[in-house]
């Protein structure tokens, strides 16, 4: 057997987030970070020599880059433990009959099919490193849409991808931007074609089942002209007892006259290092709408960026953070105004219980020439207990006095006379704290499609349910 | 034993280390309906809160005894359940949680079993409108925004809801126009029969025009100090509480 560090992990009972299967895979790479693995990935992978050599510049910069001074404690996280690139034993398949049955079955019972029957235009299902279900209706085709994974992309519309790739996100910007740029896999390429709305979401789901690795996913979407979508994007692990670490990225390309909506609910079991990467550039009249669910994991550092470049950008962002025992959630998002006339409105509602530790960091900037902008910054915590930990942490920064800044954050612990006031009309304490909890996020939950209110209810409830050790 | 529904013996508590309650005694059987009196500061709401287990008091001594059984340590959502009602006399707000699905809840919780939805709602109707709450109420999050007068009417609106063996109403005509007075005291009457019994807390004898109790006890100083009928209120309205305090 071999040798791990255990790492102390607290989970609740996550149900069928926590199915476990067996680790089967064509192609592993050596644990840690080093040219060699980094070459065998890319051979692996069959790239052209322009992404092998952006790797290895990248794990240069890697190696360059200091861990970033603030935030959560990243001490523990030791790359030379984890494996980046874990191939599953399949390819990318087309029809869930060819998926294997045990990864068919993960994903059902997450109920990605099912989604894709009722509610979504087309899907993308991620397992450990690589793709292994894509699909796309017909009438998306012909109007142009795009939908696969990034491999496909970079041999079908390599000069999409080459002109986008880390442009947005370049692996100089952070320690992790530069490790996702060494070792990415797997991941979403959509393009939509000027005017071409596409009314029903697209969505991509990233599931992490080996113990000790890492999952790199790359995602690149361009919204032309005039157009809009919607993407919805889903992350989940089992529970493991070794750190998995998952650094993805995202480069949203909105541009004028274009909107999209992000939408993301990420569930990882409490061994996992979340390190997150997400930016939007918006163009002229574009619209950017962020929601954004973050639940679980060990550490998360997750600050979606949102570049207001061209005049009248507009930037939504709406967070749902909750972290219980055992986590340290550092989550937020970052506005820059670029232009004149644009606008951010951001609210968050994050939560914390059993000693968890829930952070919001935010930062909006206005620089010199971006007359008459607006920024509205609601940010609201609630504690459920005295050992919980939580904080607002925004920081403006504005170079032009023309602008129009509403700033709010409340941090509060939960009342015990309100608890007390719902048990004395015959509810449990612990219902009566979850509903104090859902009528919290409750402004938030109502303005989210049904569906995602009711995973988000759900996901608070498996939260409050208690803990196992 | 049959008749019996409350006893308190020799009851004292304390909130932060101070003495509230100093040995207090009372008896309720069903079908009656007592009030009590007493100046501001007196232990009122203290006793109220002890009846329904609040966590920040304490009982130092003395017993509660519901239905032949010792409740000094059970919680409030098990008191609810055995039929102990508190109408509070300042309500608290509850952000983004709906007078209507808290109350299902609630009704589910004390009647255990799972209240229909559509039961539910007619009955909830039926309420709201014999208390004069407009029907957009339903839909408003639980005390927020909420007159004063508004909450007390939610609080005899939950208790018609719940139908409790034993309702402790704190104050709940203060800050009562003279219709919403009369609308809340047609709702204890309705709900008043010989199986239950109602314990008021009040200031005003105006309540008392519409409700007719058989005790009226002077609560002072964390004591039941005097113990007659309805025309006790009468004398304190004219001759206030000093006279009673030796
Ligand atoms: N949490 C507390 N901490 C400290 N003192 C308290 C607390 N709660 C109540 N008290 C004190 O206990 C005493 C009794 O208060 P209580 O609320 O029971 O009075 P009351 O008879 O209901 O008065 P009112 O008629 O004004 O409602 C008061 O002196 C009050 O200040
Ligand atoms: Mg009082």
């Amino acid at each position: 057997m071999e040798k791990r560090n255990k790492t102390y992990v607290e989970d609740v009972n996550r149900g069928v987030y926590d199915i476990k299967n067996e680790v089967r895979y064509s192609y592993k790479s050596d644990k840690g970070l080093t040219p060699e693995i980094i070459k065998a990935i890319s051979k692996e992978k069959n790239e052209p020599k322009w992404m092998t050599d952006f790797r290895l510049k990248s794990l240069e910069v890697y190696h360059k880059l200091d861990l970033p001074p603030w935030g959560p404690d990243l001490s523990e996280l030791n790359m030379e433990d984890i494996v980046t690139y874990i191939r599953p034993d399949t390819k990318m398949n087309t029809s869930w009959d060819e998926v294997p049955e045990d990864i068919k079955k993960t994903f059902d019972s997450l109920g990605i099919p099912e989604a894709e029957r009722a509610a979504l235009a087309g899907v993308g299902a991620q397992y450990d490193s690589e793709v292994v279900y894509h699909s796309i209706r017909e009438e998306l085709t012909a109007q142009g849409v795009i939908y696969t994974d990034i491999e496909t992309a970079i041999k079908e519309y390599e000069d999409i991808v080459k002109e986008y790739f880390m442009t947005c996100v370049p692996p100089k910007d952070h320690k992790f931007a530069a490790l996702h740029g060494a070792v990415w896999s797997g991941g979403s390429f959509v393009y939509v074609p000027e005017g071409v709305n596409v009314d029903i979401p697209l969505q991509s789901y990233f599931r992490l089942n080996a113990p000790g690795a890492g999952q790199f996913e790359h995602t690149l979407i361009i919204v032309e002209k005039g157009a809009s979508l919607h993407f919805i994007e889903g992350c989940s692990a089992p529970i493991h007892s070794v750190i998995n670490i998952h650094a993805g990225c995202v480069e949203l390309f909105v541009k004028e006259d274009a909107s999209l909506r992000y939408s993301t609910i990420e569930n990882w079991s409490r061994n996992m290092y979340n390190l997150n990467t997400k930016r939007a550039i918006v163009e002229k009249n574009g619209t950017i709408e962020w929601v954004s669910g973050s639940f679980g994991s060990k550490v998360s550092m997750l600050y979606p960026m949102s570049i207001l470049r061209g005049e009248r950008a507009k930037a939504e962002f709406t967070g749902i953070t909750f972290a219980g025992k055992g986590q340290h959630l550092d989550t937020g998002t970052k506005v820059i105004h670029a232009a004149p006339h644009t606008s951010s409105n951001i609210n968050t509602k994050s939560i914390s219980k059993d000693g968890g530790i829930a952070i919001y960091r935010g930062a909006v900037k206005i620089s010199k020439n971006a007359n008459h902008s607006k920024s509205t910054v609601t940010c609201e915590s609630l504690m459920l207990d005295s050992k919980s930990k939580s904080d607002t942490i925004p920081v403006i920064d504005i170079m032009n006095d023309k602008v129009d800044l509403g700033h709010e954050a409340k941090i509060g612990r939960i009342s015990e006379e309100a608890i007390f006031y719902l048990m004395s009309r015959g509810i449990s304490e612990e219902e009566a704290k979850a509903m104090i909890v859902r009528g919290f996020v409750e402004p938030i939950t109502k303005e989210l499609p049904l569906e995602y209110a009711v995973e988000m209810n759900n996901l608070i409830n498996l939260e409050l349910e208690g803990t196992i050790g | 034993m049959s008749n019996e529904l409350l006893k308190i013996n020799n009851l004292s508590a304390k909130v932060e280390d101070k003495e509230i309650l100093k040995g207090i005694n009372l008896e309720i059987k069903k079908g009656e309906i007592h009030v009590i009196m007493g100046p501001n500061g007196a232990g009122k709401s203290t006793l109220a809160s002890i009846l329904m287990s609040h966590p920040n008091y304490e009982i130092t001594d003395g017993e509660i005894i519901y239905q032949g059984e010792i409740i000094n340590n059970l919680s409030p959502d098990e008191k609810a359940k055995k039929g102990i009602f508190l109408s509070f006399q300042y309500p608290e707000e509850v952000p983004g949680l709906t007078v209507e699905s808290f109350l299902r809840a609630a009704k589910s919780s004390v009647s255990n079993e799972q209240v229909r939805l559509m039961e539910f709602k007619k009955n909830l109707k039926e309420k709201m409108d014999l208390l004069k709450i407009g029907e957009d109420y339903a839909k408003r999050y639980l005390n927020v925004g909420f007159s004063g007068g508004e909450k007390k009417k939610n609080e005899i609106l939950q208790m018609a809801m719940l139908e409790p063996t034993l309702s402790i109403l704190d104050e709940t005509d203060s800050g009562l126009d003279v219709d919403a007075v009369k609308i809340v005291s047609q709702g204890v009457k309705m709900l008043a029969n010989n199986s239950n019994a109602f314990i008021i807390i009040t200031h005003h004898k105006k309540i008392l025009d519409y409700i007719k109790p058989d005790f009226v006890h002077v609560l002072i100083d964390g004591k039941i100090i005097k113990t007659s009928d309805a025309s006790l209120a009468d004398e304190i309205e004219i001759k206030g509480y000093e006279w009673l305090k030796i």
